[in-house]
């Protein structure tokens, strides 16, 4: 018998993956894939399609089996010896319960997005990288809610994540963001995700929540996050290479390409508010400010990442330039409006202190000082006045990314920023020119968005009259999982558990 | 900062969250399956029609004519979650890295019946196309299928199958002294020779399905029954008891194993469908008769290649098994 010849790893994995597709004759393969074709995206080639990662499904197993060992034990131990009460400061379940109602969600989402994907590219190449990013981001969802559970145990705001998740006004803007992408075609689909979104953008996600985490004691998303990782990293190359496939495939697919780079800029930055919200104001422990992180994250590395696609036709995406304009308030002016409407949230708004007033000085400048420190200074007066300051009727919202109309104009922090447009003779708002224009690229898929606000004002919320009843409709209790944070529940326990701990004293670190 | 456990007196306030709670009745704590599965699909207030089927909701219960009251209810005994899934199949992998590894070491292939090894070639290789097919139509269920539980399922039966299909690869290449040409031969014998062509026509047929219920009762339970107990079962007892190829188990350990594994959770599936109603065993029972007579005329020539003179018997017993344990879920599943 010959001896075998070996075979190099790249040649291996090729034999093992590639041939196994084949061009089907009893049934035509446009009926076999009939959604790969209709975004006009031309693919000459789909031999071209360089596998991101020669990951053979016996490699696969043994890496993530090794992570999701480390990762369970660390969870075991973290319930086992009431990890909760590490964290910094209660203050800062605000940013996990966000995560749990919105961002976790979004990985269930995006799980099954990919398996759209992956069903739908005619190259088995490209099915196979969508069909593993798929699995991946089931793990993701599962690993947070077995993460989460235990918090849920013992804070508000988390037992109806899933009844929420569905149906609260301010969680419709991570779902619309989201249904957006998966409600496209499978082209789009993966540039938004991959590439917009985890490509570009996911530091922006990323460092603030995990960093966030371990900064503030939080070992269990500190863990999941960490080991999740090294999966981002595949998404990150399959976002990548996914467009630079196209670009490379013919030439009309550049200007497809450019429009949705457009857009899902405009859209991640949008739902990245939220984000940068929650690492300037609900982390007790400050990481870095969303200023500094939109300064690295993107006028630095993303900027840089654009015009590396320059030679493919590719320029920098639209209104990128508003959104550094909006760098210095964007944080404030969202936070202002959360606090505002904290009745109908799942989560608890506060009032920063000194201490963190001091750190929004230092990090924004005058801008903070003048325009939004004494806005929050106003808030806290009326608050020890025992007046706390609720806007009780919920806010007019955006009808592409579905944020509050609050934000301002790009040239001037003063005055609200609305666009109007219209659509078979229906008047609509939105937030920002960035919004307008997706609006007006693809009006009959925006006007069918459900707006809750408008839900509520038509009774489909369970015929809510007012903001308590709305918040009854999602299963809040209010004045437990929702509002003020100083004496609420999820404050007096954290107070209670911590004078019953002797060991906590100021010096013990 | 250090806590002291005895000091702290940290109740919690709640068991679970509130859609476990509802669904697993009062003092029942959730596993760590019914967590990560139940409740998890988004159920209402979906935002846009998909721009690639505008008929339909981007989750619908209508893409299947299964009923269900609630499709968290399809599921998997496995207790499959992403974590012990990947542990299992990591176990899985490692042991069988290392049967391969000692049949390469110690040349356990070499005295190999030069005839038995082109039978099993010949048999084999074609299969990772239909492990590939299999892999197509679950991601089909993963995408379109409704309720987290069974579509969580299908999608790791998806990335088993793309195992599979490479573990067949692999099997073949050891045979085949590492010979990528085996492969070209056997996508060849796929794509041209006459009896593959019932097979892939139905594998091909399994394609363009799009009743996600219906493709699972196909490909999960028929054609995975048919291709496995032939191949892996009957014809592998054959191999070793006639052709003295006692290696083989060896070599399809992982396949055998995960198939035992498979089977169970597809059958609870199914089970549990048809207890639901009667329309839905009705229906069921359509099903399994319209494909399963087709299941058995496209794997005929494909039992002629593993049986040359006894096909017709062992055809037989393929249907058999099948009907038995359609029986066992509480359906006909006649081959009619
Ligand atoms: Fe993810
Ligand atoms: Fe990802
Ligand atoms: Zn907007």
């Amino acid at each position: 018998m010959a001896k075998a010849r070996k075979l190099g790893l790249k040649e291996r994995y090729a034999l093992l993956t590639r041939g196994l597709d084949w061009e089907t004759t009893y049934q035509p393969m446009d009926k076999v894939f009939p959604y790969d074709t209709y975004e006009g995206i031309k693919i000459v080639d789909w031999d071209k399609w360089e596998d991101p990662f020669r990951l053979t499904m016996d490699a696969y197993w043994k890496y993530q089996s090794e992570k999701e060992r480390k990762l369970y034990a660390i969870l075991d131990a973290f319930q086992q010896n009431n990890g909760h009460l590490n964290i910094s400061d209660a203050r800062y379940m605000s940013a996990v319960k966000i995560w749990l109602q919105g961002i976790t969600p979004l990985e269930y989402a995006a799980h099954r997005g990919f398996a759209h994907a992956g069903r739908s590219f005619r190259g088995a190449g490209a099915r196979v990288a969508c069909q593993m990013q798929s699995i991946d981001e089931l793990r993701h969802a599962q690993t947070q809610l077995h993460a989460f559970s235990h918090y849920n145990k013992y804070f508000s705001g988390m037992h109806n994540f899933a009844h929420m998740r569905d149906r609260a006004w301010y969680l419709s803007i991570p779902k619309s963001f989201f249904e957006d992408a998966m409600s496209a075609g499978p082209f789009e689909f993966v540039t938004s995700i991959s590439f917009a979104f985890e490509y570009v953008l996911t530091n922006l996600l990323f460092m603030p929540f995990v960093s966030g985490a371990a900064f503030n004691g939080d070992m269990a998303t500190t863990t999941f996050g960490f080991s999740a990782q090294s999966d981002e990293s595949r998404h990150m190359t399959l976002g990548l290479e996914v467009v630079k496939f196209m670009l490379e495939q013919h030439e009309d697919n550049v200007p497809i390409v450019q429009a949705w780079l457009d857009k899902w800029f405009w859209r991640g930055y949008r739902l990245l508010g939220l984000v940068g919200t929650m690492m300037d104001y609900m982390l007790p422990k400050k990481v870095m400010s969303w200023k500094e992180a939109w300064e690295m994250y993107w006028e630095e590395n993303g900027i840089a990442l654009f015009n590396d696609l320059a030679r493919y036709g590719i320029r920098l995406p639209k209104h990128h330039e508003v959104a550094t304009k909006e760098k210095g308030r964007l944080t404030h002016e969202l936070w202002a409006t959360l606090y505002q409407y904290g009745n109908a949230l799942g989560l608890h708004t506060w009032v920063p202190e000194d201490e963190e007033l001091d750190w929004f000085s230092e990090k924004y400048g005058e801008q903070f000082d003048t325009m939004y420190k004494p806005r929050l200074l106003y808030f806290r007066e009326l608050e020890e006045k025992g007046e706390r300051f609720y806007n009780n009727r919920l806010p007019m919202v955006c009808q592409v990314c579905q944020i509050p109309i609050f934000y301002t104009e790009p040239d001037d922090p003063q005055s609200q920023c609305v666009r109007i447009v219209e659509s078979k003779d229906t008047k609509h708002h939105c937030c920002s020119d960035g919004c307008a224009d997706i609006f007006n690229r693809e009006p009959e898929k925006y006007v069918q968005a459900l707006i809750p606000p408008q839900q509520v004002y038509r009774g489909e919320a369970d015929g809510a009259r007012d903001i308590f009843e709305y918040a009854k409709y999602l299963h809040l209790e209010s004045g437990v999982d929702t509002g003020e944070y100083r004496n609420s529940p999820d404050h007096k326990n954290w107070q209670a558990w911590h004078a019953a701990t002797p060991d906590n004293s100021d010096e013990a670190a | 900062m250090t806590i002291d456990l005895k000091t702290a007196s940290v109740k919690p306030l709640r068991r679970t969250f509130d859609h476990l709670a509802e669904k697993l009745g009062p003092d029942k704590n959730p596993t760590r399956y019914q967590e990560a599965t139940w409740g998890l699909q988004p159920a209402t207030n979906f935002h846009y029609r998909p721009t690639w089927d505008p008929t339909r909701e981007l989750y619908d219960r209508e893409r299947t004519a299964i009923v269900m009251d609630d499709f968290d209810d399809l599921v998997d005994p496995r207790q499959y979650y992403y974590g012990t899934w990947t542990i299992q199949r990591g176990k899985q992998q490692d042991s069988q890295e290392k049967n391969f590894d000692l049949v390469e070491k110690h040349g356990l292939l070499n005295g190999l019946d030069t005839n038995w090894k082109q039978r099993i070639l010949a048999l084999l290789i074609p299969l990772r196309h239909v492990a590939w097919g299999a892999n197509t139509n679950n991601s089909f269920i993963a995408a379109y299928g409704y309720g987290a539980p069974v579509t969580s399922a299908c999608t790791m039966h998806m990335m088993d199958h793309l195992g599979v299909a490479q573990y067949i690869t692999r099997i073949g290449l050891l045979l085949g002294n590492n010979d990528p040409e085996i492969l070209d031969i056997a996508k060849e014998a796929w794509m041209n020779e006459p009896q593959w062509q019932g097979l892939r026509e139905l594998v091909e047929l399994t394609m363009v399905t799009d009743d996600w219920c219906e493709l699972f009762v196909v490909q999960n339970f028929l054609l995975d029954s048919y291709v496995h107990d032939l191949v892996f079962e009957r014809f592998q007892a054959a191999a070793i008891e006639q052709g003295g190829v006692t290696i083989l188990p060896m070599l399809t350990e992982f396949i055998n194993e995960w198939r035992r594994e498979s089977s169970r959770w597809v059958d609870a599936v199914l089970k549990r469908a048809a207890a639901e109603s009667t329309e839905n065993t009705a229906q069921l029972n359509v099903w399994i008769e319209t494909w399963h007579p087709r299941v058995r005329d496209a794997m005929r020539p494909v039992a002629e290649l593993a049986f040359p003179t006894q096909a017709a018997r062992e055809l037989a017993a393929l249907g058999e098994a099948v009907s038995t344990r359609s029986a066992k879920l509480g359906l006909h599943g006649e081959a009619l």
